[in-house]
């Protein structure tokens, strides 16, 4: 039976009260006294020089308070790439300055040159009219191709567009040249893939207040991960004094990876507002978010894999550029290298994998991290050349993959491409795909298809992805700049009821609900007394926000050692009330007992001994019952799963519907299915969207073509069938206190090679030979391939 | 600046506004309700749906002005008269029909629009008429099962869950 409360109950989420009444607090919704606004101004052309630039109009214009430019930050910082990546030769990456406003030139289209204050956002929206800026356009560097090859540079300074030219695993290059030199068998793909704009629904916002009587700074922004927006300004930017900085990111409205990076605008909001002595608000509009939130993916990549004659993997090798965009944004170095090289082992045996990415500065937005980051890349290069690989051998697609699986009695394993996974059977989750997406029944449900004319494929894919980001250690080897454990503070107030801090961010993924189950059930006690902060620098401890799938894996962990303290401390309080050793106290449903007695007292009791403390052992224990934890995992955590995907294509048109998606995944323990569930849902969507009908486009010019929802397609309601998903094989993560693994990025790793297989599948049918067609999958693209494949 | 007078969520409001300013903001910025999110520039996302004398309207694609006179209800208005969730928050609750709350008011508003129309509503009829709800975050699954959900009816996954 399910249970109703405690980890494992699909409790319904307490946060959305506030949602569903219209009373959520999102930064936009913030109005602080005196407010002022902010508007950019920014560029229209991809790459110029900027000769001047003239602000006297626009400074006397009505209710403007202030025009800054990129020559009021030539003193100050500039945003830092996060992470270090070295190149082959053993050269450090290109690392040019991100300055809070272009100076000198302007990199893409939307760079901000300049910004307006005024009182109202109409009079800094016309007043960014009246700023006369004499910029000389200059070509454009927009082909990954071209930028390597010439010499029209995005950054002079460093005289070549690219960042780095990494291997990996260096040592197994030869290796890998010579099993695919001999290899029985050797497929070979070249594909695309897209670039995304990651489009949380609440565009991005920022408000910065000062108090000229203490020095102290507020920053309310749209972040996942406040801590790293204060650090990163504090240290690199501004220099604000940590201690003088507060970053609140209340409501979110959704990120997926495009809110962990810290912006330019949110430097300039409260520079600004220290000038004005008022607060400053800036609020993007949707063209401005499709302009300069931070993109995802925009992989080319050729994929190479050598099988022997019974269809055993002997090597993968890949050869990846990767677009960076305009600057490094803080994690666009390591996501087409450590969250993607690291996985190009897959789900498998293979003995050898070398994976090459040059790294390509262009005049586009920068490019960082979206849903999955890296591991999607990784996932669409593996699973589509397997499908590949399995019809130029004439096997079934599962089949294949089965053969080259890990073992459940192989783990832990360490992977061809450098990390050791502690868990999994990926054969359960193949069988429990198999039998949800009812795989036996295709055939019938294709003839049925037929009968209407429409060409009907089936289309599989497993995964696996590293989560719960990361331990310290192996990152700091990796070039990470920073550590990415978690912290939790587990406050116990003297009535009784609980404030649990967390360094994790909630924004949509339910911790306010999640996070109490896990600590009622350590304590015995009603999650509804417990509460969770979060999002707040001056409440909370510290934290690496979330991302990466790490909120209960990594900042989860830290909440269970800082309960386990405070357990360990309340029996020593129930101890000296019951007159009986500490090690002799068993708590159990939220009642301390003395074992073998009837003495008990309540956690109740306990909390409220630890605040009025008469009669009480000072010389033993201290007052209060607050304790902290920072966690630091010892391994990534490793999801993984088996996915199906049903379409439909109309050969007429060439359009593709998908009938029926199922995932099946490994997520360890699950502390509340309802969210995980929907954390998938979500993820598949993404991923379908991405397969079918998402695409940033960019013209030679660097235009962005799709810059609206109008261009831009969003995967809408009627896009989507209902859902399969299914989380019952899971198999304990060996390494962090709750078993957890991470759920928040699978749906979009998993799906898009399970789509695109099953469109390939479907263009199979009446002997047609189509072996590949990028995403997304347009029915343009259907068509040409069905043209082309006659 | 012109005067607007209207009712909003059954009380009566006034205030000042320029030619320009979108029913969207005149809620937002002179009324203090929130709970209208702005989510686009091109009236296509719909998280700032409201009714409007009774119909679905996208706030931001109506002016202040053009609201004089009329009857506007927002997501702060829905809740039953003893702030309980109404039948279709609470099925979006129940059914998990959201996660970072920020479509969530259109949402709401739209279903509300629909139900009144088509009280029971084929799964498809629920997918088409969302044509103009952009959600990020649930993959519309959930969101489909709660209006459902709401209408009275169960929608059958594809296989068990
Ligand atoms: S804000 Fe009105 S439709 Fe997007
Ligand atoms: S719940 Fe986040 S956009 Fe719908």
């Amino acid at each position: 039976m399910p249970k109703d409360t405690g980890i494992g109950a699909s409790t319904v989420r307490r946060e959305d009260v506030r949602f569903l009444t219209g009373t959520g607090e999102y930064t936009d919704d913030i109005v602080l006294a005196k407010q002022t606004y902010a508007v950019f101004a920014r560029s229209t052309v991809a790459h110029g020089t900027i000769k001047s630039i003239d602000t006297s109009a626009a400074e006397a214009m009505p209710g403007v308070l202030a025009v800054f430019t990129g020559e009021d930050f030539v003193e100050v910082g500039g945003n830092p790439a996060g992470w270090l990546i070295n190149s082959r030769d053993g050269e450090p990456m290109k690392e040019p300055k991100r300055p809070v406003l272009a100076h000198g030139k302007v990199r893409h289209v939307g760079d901000a040159y300049a910004a307006v204050i005024a009182e109202t956002i109409e009079q800094a929206r016309d007043a960014v009219e009246a700023i006369e800026a004499d910029i000389d356009e200059l070509p454009a560097v927009v082909d990954m191709n071209d930028a390597l090859s010439g010499s029209n540079f995005v950054h002079d300074e460093i005289e070549t567009n690219q960042c780095f030219d990494w291997g990996w695993i260096e040592d197994n290059r030869e290796a890998t040249d010579n099993a695919i030199k001999n290899a029985h068998h050797v497929t070979t793909l070249e594909l695309v893939n897209n670039r995304l704009v990651p489009n949380a629904m609440e565009p991005r916002a920022s408000i910065g207040s000062y108090k000229a009587s203490t020095g102290e700074y507020t920053l309310h922004t749209t972040s996942q991960n406040p801590h790293l927006t204060r650090l990163l300004i504090s240290a690199f930017v501004l220099g604000i004094p940590e201690n003088m900085l507060t970053v609140i990111a209340p409501d979110v409205g959704g990120g997926f990876g495009s809110k962990i990076y810290h912006y330019g605008e949110e430097a300039l909001v409260l520079a600004a507002a220290k000038k004005l002595g008022r607060p400053v608000k800036w609020t993007a509009d949707r063209t401005e978010s499709f302009l300069t939130d931070a993109h995802g993916r925009d992989h080319v990549t050729k994929i190479e894999l050598a099988l022997d004659a019974e269809g055993n993997f002997l090597a993968f090798r890949t050869d990846t550029k990767a677009n960076v965009g305009a600057y490094l944004s803080n994690f666009s170095t390591a996501t087409p290298t450590f969250l993607h090289g690291t996985l190009m082992a897959g789900n498998y045996t293979v003995p050898l994998v070398y994976v090459n990415v040059k790294a390509v500065f262009t005049n586009t937005a920068p490019v960082d991290a979206y849903r999955g980051a890296g591991r999607p890349e990784a996932t669409y290069s593996l699973e589509r050349v397997i499908d590949k690989a399995a019809r130029e051998l004439g096997m079934d697609p599962i089949e294949l993959r089965r053969k080259n699986f890990i073992k459940p009695d192989q783990y832990p394993y360490a992977s061809a491409a450098g990390l050791e996974y502690d868990a999994g059977n990926y054969d359960a989750l193949m069988d429990k795909m198999e039998e949800v997406a009812d795989v036996a029944g295709f055939e019938a449900r294709r003839q049925a298809s037929e009968a209407k004319g429409l060409l009907r494929g089936f289309g599989v894919n497993a995964y696996i992805e590293a989560c719960g980001i990361a331990p310290s250690n192996l990152v700091g080897v990796l070039g990470s700049r920073v550590g990415l454990y978690d912290a939790a503070t587990v406050r116990v107030n003297a009535t009784g009821n609980l404030s649990v801090m967390v360094g994790a961010h909630s924004h949509g993924q339910g911790h306010e609900t999640a996070f109490p189950q896990v600590v009622a059930e350590m304590l015995g006690i009603d999650p509804a007394v417990i509460d969770i902060v979060h999002g707040d620098t001056s409440k909370i401890p510290f934290g690496m926000g979330t991302y990466g799938s790490r909120s209960l894996a990594v900042c989860g962990s830290a909440v269970v050692r800082a309960t386990e303290k405070i357990i360990n401390k309340a029996k020593k309080i129930a101890g000296h009330m019951l007159e009986a050793s500490e090690h002799d106290i068993t708590l159990s449903d939220g009642v301390f007992s003395v074992d073998g007695t009837d003495k008990s007292v309540t956690f109740g009791e306990v909390a409220l001994k630890a605040y009025i403390p008469h009669e009480y052992p000072l010389e033993d224990i201290e007052p209060g019952l607050e304790e902290t934890a920072f966690y630091d995992p010892a391994n990534f955590t490793y999801p993984s799963g088996a996915y199906a995907c049903e379409v439909e294509v109309d050969p007429d048109t060439g359009k593709v519907r998908v009938d029926r998606m199922t995932a099946v995944d490994d997520f360890g323990n699950v502390i509340n299915p309802m969210i995980v569930t929907g954390q998938v849902h979500g993820g598949l969507a993404q991923g379908i969207g991405q397969a079918l009908v998402e695409n940033t486009s960019y013209d030679e010019n660097g235009q962005l073509l799709s810059a609206s929802y109008m261009d831009y397609t969003m995967p809408r309601a009627d896009d989507m069938p209902m859902f399969a998903v299914d989380h019952s094989q899971g198999t304990l993560c060996t390494h962090n206190p709750l078993g957890v693994k991470g759920c928040g990025e699978a749906g979009a790793i998993g799906s898009p090679p399970t789509v695109v297989n099953a469109v390939i599948d479907a263009l199979q049918s009446g002997g047609r030979n189509v072996t590949h067609i990028d995403m997304p999958v347009t029915p343009a693209r259907v068509w040409d391939a069905m043209q082309n494949a006659k | 600046m012109t005067k607007v007078t209207m009712t909003v969520n059954g009380k009566a409001v006034s205030g000042d506004v320029e030619g320009r300013t979108l029913l969207s903001s005149f809620l937002r910025e002179d009324q203090g309700l929130t709970g209208t999110h702005v989510g686009c520039d091109t009236s296509q996302c719909g998280a700032c749906v409201v009714h409007v004398d009774g119909a679905a309207v996208k706030a931001c694609t109506m002016l202040a002005a053009e609201a004089d006179g009329a009857e506007v209800n927002t997501i702060e208005g829905q809740a039953n008269a003893d702030g309980s969730l109404n039948v279709i928050q609470q099925a979006f609750q129940d059914h998990h029909g959201l996660q970072c709350g920020f479509c969530t008011p259109g949402m709401v508003m739209s279903a509300a629009a629909l139900l009144k129309d088509n009280p029971k509503p084929s799964e498809q009829e629920v997918r088409d008429y969302l044509e103009g709800n952009i959600c990020r975050c649930t993959g519309y699954h959930n969101i489909v099962k709660a209006i459902m959900a709401a209408s009275g009816q169960d929608v059958p996954a594809m296989a068990a869950e």
